[in-house]
């Protein structure tokens, strides 16, 4: 067996009454890849911070290349050669590259050394492992894929030899995943240990050496890669049998519900991110946009939803324009029966400091069901935010807990719960399943179908590609702002993947 | 010629008025720019002005006055720091709070001291900062306009206001050539980087408090130890406050934050040289000339500065995420 990188021995941790780590051990090879994958909540990310020094352990032995050691603050785990990636960037976004990559290990207390020995050990690090970035540039000024870099630098800057990867690609597109995985790659080349928390699976198969499953807490299996399968490492981590590709009949379209025709769209910066884009929906279809992010999918499905002014086109809703030129009431179009999920549910779909039965009604508490005179019936709002968590399962099932303390996947369904359940005639939905647990995927998907089956027209915009060919029974990629492309759902990956990437319209244009 | 002097009078005062107002501002600067609002400034300005003038009085010393005003001003920053640091209150509150603590402790310790009415002894000298000349001012006093600049404009200010000056290259230093202002401005913008990068964000909260007590306790000395010979009630007058203005108006800049001062202790010179003056065959209320640098640090701050961005995670105590 190879020397160990890491391995931990009966690790607990509590907070408060959660048992959040329960017994677990793990042991990583040196020089391996090794995936650590987990519903949210399963405690991967508890148990790396515990490994990182952020938390302590309330039992249990870490040890690091074979030497047992105690980890009580970060820079402990600095010293014993531990480096972390957050899953929220740990960067200061108005400082330079090189100001975040010495903050902590600046060594002397004037920093004019410090920066200019940083300068030539970031050209060192850039050259050995191929991580270009320009030291001089502001974080906010650099795309994430790049600030991600940055977090790798700062690791390598402190002589990491194990680096922990917390959901590296939530925030990648699937162009910049693929750039971090061959980093990756190539760290492991130089001999590093690498530690990927994720709770993607196609993530798993295509880097790992190893992965080991979390379920509730414990450590339920550690598998070599080759050895097992997607569905057996989903049957481990949910704990039953899971569809990873929702089953669907054929569609029956029917009348066109939404129309719309030549809109245009700029951005704040006055920037246009949707050029000329004309498509119809009709009831009893999905249509799903592909796209790299960035490229005018958020910006079209807010125009669309009445939440951004567009410049220019016209938007019909059964037959009826809707001002999107002009000032469009989102209230107006959900009467009219448009509903929205939007992309961003922390900031725009749910006030997350609200109790769960006042999310589930919000946008539709001026309806004279959940009415009593002027105030509020809490009564028949506290029935209906029941019956929805009853239908869509959502757990906690308690409708005064506060949203905020719900999972990703349950905060999602109380907003797909409280726009479908409105019975619209169109549904948008932005990110169906972004941050959203393997099992819940499915729930949702199931639904979004069944939307579908009962005549409505769906659409959805997504940057995970699988969601888009699984769920479309069309399928529009966008790139630069325009539509370049329609196809069906039995388009190959990669075939969407250069429509998307844009090649197709940069060799016609030759 | 009389224009002339006239104007060397004007900013001259403006440099006297300007120095509180300075010492505030980068106080507040070192703190808000750590992550910890403070409008506490004022109430520890007041607190010092008062130490320093009660220890002048008893000690018999300029020196042992401002080590009291600056001690008394840092032990509420302190308090500030248990409360918003250590036990993540809300900062505003705390803030509020030391100004009411120190607006009515001065005057009830005052009258409990001296029985002057919440006054302390009036100082003598080498009890107060005196004015210092600086080399050769007598002898060019004579040379038009240059001449006249430096004996007037720049000589004969007291110790402190050079100080003040001075601190503001200085700040400029510490904030972005030592490790210290590096991660000082890093932790008023994303406490989690500094943690995580093994630097504790508690300590270096404390230590940008700290700074603040030390320069308002400063601050307040001036009042009481160089425009006045003693501290009198609510000397302070706003005067934190409006420092408090000029750092937001300085977008948390310590160049920015000088002239910012200047323009308002330029304004509250001109209004004290314009009262009773008619501007243009009108006679103008004296209260309207007082309330002129009000006016403009509301028109100032409502609009004419463009966007300020505070520090990130200013006012916001540090939780580590769970």
């Amino acid at each position: 067996m190879a020397e160990l990188a890491i391995a931990l021995n009966g690790i607990n941790k509590s907070f408060g009454p959660v048992h959040a780590n329960r017994d677990i051990n793990l042991d990583v090879p040196r020089g391996s890849i090794h995936g650590i994958i987990g519903e949210n909540g399963a405690g991967k990310s508890t148990l790396m911070s515990i490994l990182y020094g952020f938390y302590q352990a309330d039992s249990g032995e870490i040890s690091v290349n074979g030497k047992r050691v105690s980890i009580k603050t970060p820079n402990d785990a600095i010293a014993a050669g531990i480096g972390m990636v957050h899953q929220h960037f740990m960067l200061v976004e108005n400082f330079t590259v090189l100001e975040n990559i010495i903050l902590g290990a600046e060594g002397e207390p004037l920093l004019n050394k410090s920066i200019s020995k940083a300068r030539s050990e970031l050209a060192r690090l850039e050259r050995e492992y191929g991580l270009e970035v320009d030291p001089d540039a502001l974080i906010e000024e650099l795309p994430v894929g790049l600030q991600q870099r940055v977090e790798i630098l700062k690791a390598l800057y402190r002589g990491a030899d194990i680096l922990i990867l917390d959901e590296p690609t939530g925030v990648l597109t699937p162009a910049e995943a693929d750039h971090l995985f061959r980093i990756l790659g190539q760290l492991k080349e130089q001999g590093k240990t690498v530690i990927l928390i994720t709770h993607k699976l196609r993530e798993i198969m295509a880097i790992t050496d190893n992965v080991s499953v979390m379920r509730q807490g414990t450590m339920v299996a550690t598998r070599r890669t080759r050895d097992t399968t997607v569905e057996e490492l989903a049957e481990l981590m949910v704990g039953r049998r899971v569809l990873l590709r929702v089953q669907k009949g054929e569609s029956t379209p029917g009348d066109v519900k939404l129309s719309v025709r030549n809109l245009t769209v700029k951005d704040s910066r006055n920037v246009t991110m949707v050029d000329n884009v004309s498509f119809d929906i009709r009831a009893g279809e999905i249509v799903g946009i592909a796209g790299v992010a960035g490229n005018g999918q958020s910006e079209l499905i807010e125009a669309i939803a009445g939440t951004r002014r567009a410049v220019s086109g016209t938007v019909t809703l059964d037959g009826k324009p809707i001002d999107v030129t002009g000032t469009v009431d989102p209230g107006e179009l959900r009467d009219r029966g448009l509903a929205h999920v939007p992309e961003d549910r922390h900031h725009v779909g749910l006030v997350l400091a609200f109790e769960e039965r006042e999310n589930s009604i919000l946008g539709y508490h001026d309806k004279p069901r959940f009415l009593n005179g002027p105030f509020l019936d809490l009564a028949v709002i506290e029935e209906d935010a029941k019956a929805k968590i009853e239908a869509y399962d959502i757990r906690p099932g308690n409708p005064h807990l506060k949203t905020a303390n719900f999972s990703g996947g349950n905060q999602q369904k109380i907003v797909l719960a409280r726009e479908m359940e409105q019975d619209p005639g169109v549904l948008i939905v932005g990110q169906p399943t972004r941050g959203v647990d393997v099992g819940a995927i499915e729930f949702i998907h199931k639904r979004l179908i069944a939307m579908r089956d009962a005549g409505k027209a769906v659409l959805v915009i997504s940057v995970e590609l699988d969601e888009i060919r699984s769920l479309s029974d069309r399928i529009l990629v966008m790139f630069a702002g325009r539509i370049v492309g329609e196809r069906g759902p039995e388009a190959t990956e990669g075939e969407l993947g250069l429509l998307m990437a844009g090649v197709e319209q940069q060799e016609a244009a030759q | 010629m009389d224009f002339f002097n006239t104007l060397t009078l004007i900013l001259d005062s403006t440099i006297r008025l300007s120095v509180p107002l300075l010492l505030a501002c980068l106080a507040g600067l070192y703190s808000e720019r750590a992550g910890v609002f403070d409008i506490g400034l004022e109430g520890k300005m007041l607190a010092g002005a008062f130490a320093g003038a009660a220890g002048a009085a008893v000690l018999g010393s300029a020196w042992l006055g401002l080590l009291c005003g600056i001690l008394v001003s840092v032990g509420l920053a302190l308090v500030h720091g248990f409360a918003s640091i250590t036990h993540r209150g809300n900062q505003i509150v705390s803030g509020v709070a030391i100004n009411f603590i120190a607006a009515g402790s001065t005057i009830i310790l005052g009258q409990a001291w001296f029985q002057q009415g919440g006054r302390t002894p009036a100082l003598g000298a080498g009890q107060r900062f005196e004015a210092i000349e600086l080399p050769g001012a007598a002898a060019l006093r004579d040379v038009p306009v240059v001449g006249q600049i430096y004996s007037e404009l720049l000589s004969g200010h007291s110790l402190i206001a050079y100080l003040a000056f001075a601190m503001v290259p200085f700040t400029w230093w510490v904030l972005y050539r030592t490790r210290f202002g590096l991660r000082l401005r890093a932790v008023g913008e994303n406490p989690a980087a500094v943690d995580t990068a093994g630097v504790s964000v508690t300590w270096l909260r404390y230590r940008a408090v700290i700074c603040t007590g030390i320069l308002t306790g400063i601050a307040g000395c001036y009042l009481s130890m160089v425009q006045n010979a003693g501290f009198v009630k609510d000397m302070t007058a706003g005067k934190g406050f409006i420092a408090l203005a000029a750092l937001i108006f300085a977008k948390w800049k310590p160049v920015n934050a000088m002239f910012a001062c200047l323009l308002f202790g330029f304004l509250d010179a001109l209004s004290i040289r314009l009262q009773g003056t008619p501007i243009m065959g009108v006679r103008v209320p004296v209260q309207l000339m007082q309330a002129l640098p009000y006016i403009l640090t509301v028109i100032l701050l409502a609009g004419f500065i463009g966007k300020a961005i505070p520090p990130r995670a200013g006012g916001v105590p540090y939780v580590k995420e769970r």
